[in-house]
């Protein structure tokens, strides 16, 4: 990244990942709910593309998740790409059969005769007040089925570079655009620009605590750890970036320096990703850490619709900071 | 209409089109579909063979009549009552009875089993285990074909029971409204599992449910070689012509319980005992001899020649290992680095 690239919102590199990918191969596709232009989309990720590459390419879909994933599955199977958009991620409930029964599993049942080169984008809520239905992070769920690929960037460069690389990746990506951080800015390489899936990105570095952490949490992470840098307190940020495949390196190299790792997530805390982190952490530099792993996730609640609780619901900055300067 | 389980095959003069040639073609597929489920049926009563299994006896004629109008680059989806669709399409008879005895011979090295069998190269893409859930998958690679300008084909086959759940639903809309090049064909055997087709619905066609969807949609004795090629013909011209999507009803019976050891008691015994008295190989057997004039003798080369074929891939699939133990973290990601470790 140079700091000459033109700024772009998160939406907008999203968009540039999926222009580039369609001109540069006719098997890419797309296909969701209301993603034709006028609307392009409801977060405006293909806007503009229906209107460049027709609507053969960019296609609109009824109220179909099951459709929509199933449909992206079949095309992929004799090699196309498709870009499916499932408009929220709690939607992923309805659509899930396709999801977990077919798409992460075809490669496998097939003997890898057969494999499900999809894109899924869906967009996460949380922090809007949209209720327990609009606004899960559901990442966790999809990590836990073997097959699936699970991408969350943080930046608007990150979210380029991810995107193109699950587009041409060959097996079924889940592309997670956390919709508080669509429309922050921030740099893009302009052109064709890959990130390889599976290598996480040091956001800051720090000496005493690592935060290993993603998508809408970094922000808070980095806000958290400036404030302590004041107090002294050095925090490194460790943005995964993808969580399968997850840069466990990574995750290790830096916790092995600052010995005291939390781990921060917008998914459920119980049972969530932190918990596989934490006992990697744990078990891997076991007698080498100066503190018990923390983890902050979402509360063991479905989400409140009162902003009041909603602010309790998830980590933010001033609890992840506390925590930090808890166990330095 | 009502499954012919008594009427006479090929009333009504539809023979127009069956050759001799493809109505041997169809003896042929026929004959191996029973003689497989036979042998197999007689494998895993001895304790020979173990697997779990379900019957396609009494439904051999639907896949058969259809796979004479496709082409090996037409796509099928199926289901895990699809062995009969899987030999009409082509896999390879010694990799299809490997896989379903998890040898790593078998189409997915043993992976897969009986429940999911595809071959690419014969364009069986996906055999699936969830009642549904390829007609959204075949809406996609008929959606291929509309995309890349080709005339290819899918059929994607179904039972009766997959037309109570909501994809079905989503994907015949969706086939309609995009005008793609796909065949439903749903194989009404009278039974979804264990319950009797009037138990789960009040429709008392199919056929004209679906074709509510806004596509062409017909009902036919899928017992019937003629009547079922004829069918065939007319819905996978049309989809390969560009006019988008057929839905057939072909009205069958399933002769046996839902899978191989599950109790029947709750089939009409006298009904049961019917149709299998006019069980459609026997029947297309004996019009081939009685209304065609095919010798006795072509018959039982083709019967011979098939049950030596069926021996072979039987004792080919006892005599492959299984998969070794490296074939466990194979063929989860197209990369084994993604691997968690």
């Amino acid at each position: 990244m140079t700091t000459d690239d033109p700024i772009h919102t998160l939406s907008e590199a999203v968009n540039q990942a999926m222009d580039i990918a369609m001109a540069e191969d006719p098997d890419v596709f797309a296909l969701g709910e209301d993603i034709e232009d006028p609307i392009g989309g409801v977060m405006k990720g293909t806007k503009g593309l229906s209107t460049k590459y027709g609507r053969e390419r960019v296609r609109n879909t009824p109220i179909s998740e099951q459709a929509i994933v199933g449909a992206a599955i079949g095309a992929s199977l004799v090699g196309m790409r498709p870009i499916a958009e499932v408009m929220l991620m709690d939607f992923f409930a309805v659509a899930m059969d396709q999801v977990a029964n077919h798409a992460a599993k075809l490669r496998y049942m097939s003997g890898g005769r057969t494999n499900v080169p999809i894109t899924i984008r869906t967009s996460v809520g949380g922090g809007r007040q949209f209720g327990a239905q609009h606004s899960q992070s559901l990442e966790a769920w999809m990590m836990h089925i073997p097959g699936l690929k699970v991408a969350v960037p943080s930046t608007p460069h990150d979210a380029k570079g991810l995107l193109y690389s699950c587009i041409f990746d060959d097996d079924p990506c889940i592309f997670m655009e956390t919709m508080s951080l669509l429309f922050t800015r921030g740099p893009v390489p302009p052109g064709r620009f890959e990130i390889p899936l599976g290598v996480a990105d040091v956001k800051r570095a720090g000496d005493d605590v690592t935060v290993v952490t993603w998508g809408w949490q970094v922000p808070e992470a980095l806000a958290a750890a400036e404030t302590l840098a004041d107090e002294g307190i050095s925090v490194e940020v460790v943005d995964l970036r993808t969580l399968v495949p997850l840069d466990r390196d990574a995750i290790l190299r830096s916790v092995a320096k600052t010995t005291r790792a939390v781990v921060v997530h917008a998914a459920t805390q119980f049972a969530g990703p932190g918990a596989e982190i934490a006992s990697l952490v744990g078990h891997e530099l076991f007698g080498r850490l100066s503190a018990p792993v923390e983890r902050l996730g979402a509360a063991y609640s479905p989400v409140p619709y009162a902003a009041e609780l909603e602010s309790l619901h998830y980590p933010e900055r001033k609890r992840i900071a506390a925590t930090i300067r808890a166990m330095a | 209409m009502t499954v012919s389980t008594t009427q006479p095959v090929g009333s009504g003069g539809a023979t127009d089109g069956l050759t001799d040639d493809a109505a041997l073609r169809i003896f042929r597929t026929v004959t191996t579909i029973r003689s497989t489920e036979d042998r197999i049926i007689r494998g895993l009563s001895s304790g020979e063979l173990r697997m779990t299994y379900y019957t396609v006896r009494g439904q051999e004629v639907i896949p058969a009549a259809i796979c004479e109008h496709l082409r090996r680059d037409d796509y099928m989806v199926t289901t895990y009552r699809g062995m009969h669709d899987c030999i009409a399409k082509g896999i390879p008879l010694d990799e299809l009875v490997a896989e379903m005895c998890g040898k790593v011979t078998g189409t997915s090295k043993g992976k897969g089993g009986p429940m999911h069998l595809s071959d690419p190269q014969s364009g069986l893409m996906v055999t699936t285990g969830v009642v549904g859930g390829g007609l959204p998958i075949a809406v996609g690679l008929a959606l291929s074909s509309k995309l890349r300008g080709t005339d290819q084909v899918t059929v994607v086959n179904f039972g009766d029971g997959a037309t109570s759940i909501g994809a079905t639903h989503e994907a015949c809309n969706l086939a309609a409204l995009w005008e793609v090049p796909v065949v439903f064909v749903c194989q009404n055997n009278q039974y979804g599992e264990h319950t009797k087709f009037a138990d789960y619905t009040r429709s008392p066609s199919l056929a004209e449910r679906f074709r509510g969807y806004g596509m062409e949609a017909r009902t036919v004795d899928g017992n019937s070689v003629p009547a079922m090629h004829e069918a065939a013909a007319e819905a996978i011209g049309r989809a390969r012509s560009g006019s988008g999507p057929v839905f057939l009803e072909c009205l069958t019976y399933r002769l046996g319980g839902h899978s191989f050891g599950a109790t029947t008691e709750y089939m009409d015994p006298e009904e049961l005992s019917q149709a299998e008295a006019n069980e459609p190989v026997g029947r297309y057997r004996r019009w081939l001899v009685d209304q065609r004039g095919i010798g006795e003798d072509v018959l039982a080369d083709i019967e011979a020649s098939v049950v030596s074929n069926v021996e072979a891939a039987v004792g080919a699939a006892k005599a492959s290992p299984p998969p070794g133990p490296d074939e466990l973290l194979t063929d989860v990601f197209s990369n084994a680095e993604a691997l968690p470790r």
